[in-house]
């Protein structure tokens, strides 16, 4: 039976509602996408700003004959427990580099123990209550405040969270880095330009393009075992060494790099290379002097966010090594290293709350280094992009 | 001599070499040039003919000496590496300036040569490949020389920890009824996990790439893209801690707020951050699938009078399946081999269970914990990382490629050529 012409408009209200409903079903998964990304850049800023501030206590310090043996005493008893265990530990330290202090008392402001300073951002802590009302009673003075924390990014790690700060970890990524680079970029280049340049398409040109889409999905874990492998049980570099790890995220990186790079080298326009060889250019002479000078920034653009990754990387550090506990910045590309992520990963597992705070301003660090890599590398695409 | 100074020693002897083989090298072509003789190629060219003559041969030879020594540790002294390659770069350097006539064809040697030098940076990938499958293999077969495969793939007892006490000679202690070493917890566990993360990341990735594909106007777009791409730049260490912090105590008050009982290293927070960490990649490769799908199918479509819901569903989204799926795959690969989240936010306890809510571990775990732990690295509990390793590659390689062969059907299908 034929359908009435109500029945019909009916229906394509119907059918237009749907359509409406679709669009917004659509824009509201892209929307909780963003809301997430919100959601979680608030919880770690609320989570890791505390850290910037940290807690000094101004007290008494007694530079006495006994308190170069025994650090201890150079404060009274009522605030020993309160201040860090180890700015006491360099008390005899300092007294051996100026002797003057010797037999001296001076008010000083000095590093607190890091459950006062959770107790005066307002969290709970093991502090005692006698303990308590003497922290109450110095904030009061003005003699107990939160200052801009210059610890966290001058100190290496530690084992007491007041102390514990970025800096070996900052020195380790950067070792880390320059190896990565230093590798991945000459020979992702050069792979590219062998790829793009060079190669007649043959079965083997074709392997090595499957292989190289395949590298750059395999499991990073994987090559965290390939590290341990090759360049620490076979070659013998030192673990947790900044050239073992550097080598391995190398390697991560390359399939990155070698794909951005053939990108680059396609948008030169044939035009340029026929120009080359037409005036008698070898083939490399016509890569070296025109091809690769126009594609560089794009090059660089993709190893400025394959860089970016491998700052990020931590499953394959673990498995080489590069978690040790380091309190001292590494020197040389031997020593051995910790990594601004793996730092985080360290932290992540400590108990105090203190650490909690200190992982979420050392993800705050990391990620407004990502974040700026990033700009960089769009910023650079935007400057010296060149539509032919 | 220690290794640093030893490589030190060969580097500063490789540069001086090179260097010395350039100036002498282009010297004595000026010099000819300038004397009238007509020369085949350029002064420089000469030049780098020398550098290649005497850096080259030492080079080659030192790293096949790196090879040797890391294959039989002590065969020969390092120095004796250093002093044979460096003498036989000198050599190299006196024969390469003799050679240095006007009818010497340096520049065609040279460009053989950068043709090798490529073909050598390109097979490092290659290298890597099976680098990676032979260091894995290995220490796999290893492993399984000590434990059975079988139990390994089928069985459901996995205590590591019990193996160790087994090799002390306290076998009474041991549970397990015929080994250590069943795998079956971790994959289950894996799964659990991967599949929560796809729940995820599917539906919202691929409305998200409709969206952005069929709806958006460029400024939405222009401003969305970013988004997503801050959120493929966040690393997964830091997902984890959030997953371990945040997630996981919401879920656990969540599920006491309905009376469910749940552990705070639940499958649940891991699945969840690990399924929003993969929305980027699928939104990303679908927009990408679904915008090269023909503008003409979308206009006839239209034509025979269907609404926009119409030609996505039945039009679009059809034609642009074998992209979507191919997404889906890498999004699932990169599940399976996801580490620091289920490091951070799951647990360690093999845990056969459906239940979400529960704690379970995985895969990538266990490797980096035998792999951490105090073990002796010839020890069944060590070792079995690299069977797990190669369990994990040899999955997310038959996922990668059956991707690629879907993409490329697609491609096909279509003529799309950038993708």
């Amino acid at each position: 039976m034929a359908q009435s012409l109500d029945d019909i408009s009916r229906q394509l209200k119907k059918r237009h509602r749907r359509s409406a409903r679709m669009k917004w079903l659509s824009m509201a998964a892209l929307a909780a996408a963003g809301a997430f990304l919100v959601f979680f850049l608030v919880d770690m800023l609320v989570k890791g700003l505390p850290a910037f501030q940290q807690a000094y206590l101004h007290v008494e310090v007694d530079y006495s004959e006994r308190a170069s043996e025994l650090p201890l005493a150079a404060v009274k008893a009522d605030v020993r427990e309160l201040v860090s265990r180890g700015y006491l530990r360099l008390i005899p330290n300092r007294m051996q580099k100026t002797p003057d202090l010797l037999g001296t008392q001076r008010m000083e402001w000095v590093l607190a123990d890091d459950a006062v300073d959770q107790y005066l951002k307002g969290r709970k802590t093991g502090l005692k209550d006698k303990q308590i009302t003497v922290v109450d009673r110095m904030a009061e003075a003005g003699n107990a405040e939160l200052r801009f924390n210059t610890g966290f990014f001058t100190n290496g790690d530690s084992k007491l969270p007041e102390m514990a700060g970025l800096a070996s970890a900052a020195i380790g990524s950067v070792l880390v880095l320059i190896v990565t680079m230093a590798f991945a970029f000459p020979v992702g280049v050069l792979t590219a330009v062998y790829l793009e340049e060079f190669a007649s398409d043959n079965r083997f040109t074709r392997f090595l393009e499957i292989n190289i889409n395949n590298l750059a999905a395999i499991p990073s874990i994987l090559y965290g075992l390939l590290g341990l492998a090759i360049f620490i049980n076979f070659f013998g570099a030192p673990r947790s060494s900044a050239v073992a790890g550097g080598l391995t995220l190398g390697l991560m990186t390359l399939p990155i790099i070698i794909i951005t790079s053939q990108a680059a080298l396609r948008a030169v326009p044939d035009s340029i290379r026929q120009g080359a060889l037409a005036v008698g250019a070898t083939r490399w002479q016509t890569v070296r002097d025109h091809v690769l000078p126009l594609s560089m920034p794009g090059m660089l653009t993709g190893s400025i966010i394959g860089m970016a990754q491998a700052l990020g990387e931590t499953a394959p550090l673990i498995i080489i090594g590069m978690i040790a506990y380091i309190p001292d910045a590494p020197t040389g590309f031997t020593d051995a290293a910790t990594v601004l992520p793996a730092q985080i990963f360290t932290w992540a597992g400590m108990p105090e709350s203190a650490y909690v705070e200190r992982t979420a301003a050392g993800i705050l660090v990391l990620l407004s280094v990502l974040i700026s890599l990033n700009t960089l590398a769009v910023f650079l695409r935007k400057k010296f992009e060149h539509r032919w | 001599m220690q290794t640093d100074q030893i490589l030190m020693t060969f580097f500063a002897g490789v540069l001086f070499l090179g260097a010395l083989g350039f100036f002498l090298g282009r010297n004595k072509a000026a010099r000819a040039r300038s004397g009238g003789v007509s020369m085949h190629s350029q002064p420089d060219q000469y030049a780098w003919f020398a550098v290649l003559t005497s850096a080259g041969p030492a080079l080659i030879v030192a790293f096949l000496a790196a090879i040797v020594l890391g294959l039989f540790e002590n065969a020969f002294p390092g120095w004796l590496a250093v002093a044979g390659s460096l003498g036989l770069g000198a050599f190299g350097l006196f024969v390469g300036l003799s050679r240095i006539r006007p009818e010497l064809r340096a520049r065609d040697s040279l460009e053989r040569a950068v043709k090798w030098l490529l073909l050598a940076a390109a097979s490092i990938s290659i290298l890597t490949t099976f680098g990676i499958l032979f260091s894995i293999l290995f220490e796999a077969i290893r492993f399984f020389q000590m434990e059975s495969f079988w139990y390994f793939i089928t069985g459901t007892n996995w205590a590591p920890g019990d193996a160790f006490l087994e090799a002390a000679g306290r076998a009474e202690a041991t549970a397990g009824p015929s080994g250590n070493f069943g795998a079956v917890p971790l994959f289950a566990g894996t799964f659990m996990i991967t599949a929560i993360a796809m729940l995820v990341a599917v539906p919202i990735g691929v409305s998200a790439a409709i969206y952005m594909a069929e709806y958006a106007p460029s400024r939405v777009r222009d401003a969305a893209k970013p988004v997503l791409e801050v959120l493929a730049g966040i690393p997964t260490v830091v997902y984890g801690f959030f997953a371990a912090i945040t997630v996981a105590p919401l879920i656990v008050t969540a599920a006491e707020s309905i009376g469910l009982e749940a552990s705070f290293n639940n499958a649940l927070a891991p699945g969840i951050v690990m399924g929003i960490m993969i929305i980027p990649f699928i939104s990303s490769l679908s927009d990408d699938v679904i915008s090269s799908v023909p503008t003409a199918m979308r206009q006839g479509s239209l034509a025979l009078g269907t609404t926009r819901n119409e030609t996505i569903r039945h039009v679009v989204l059809p034609a642009a399946l074998p992209g979507i799926i191919s997404a889906t795959l890498l999004g699932v690969s990169r599940a399976l081999g996801e580490t620091m989240i289920v490091v951070m936010a799951a647990g360690l306890r093999p845990n056969l269970t459906g239940n979400p809510l529960e704690d379970m571990t995985t895969v990538t775990v266990n490797i980096v914990s035998s792999l951490t732990g105090d073990n002796e690295f010839d020890s069944a509990a060590t070792l079995s990382a690299f069977a797990l390793g190669l369990v994990l590659f040899v999955i997310t390689l038959a996922l990668n490629f059956a991707s690629v062969v879907m993409i490329r059907r697609f491609r096909e299908k279509y003529a799309v050529n950038d993708l």
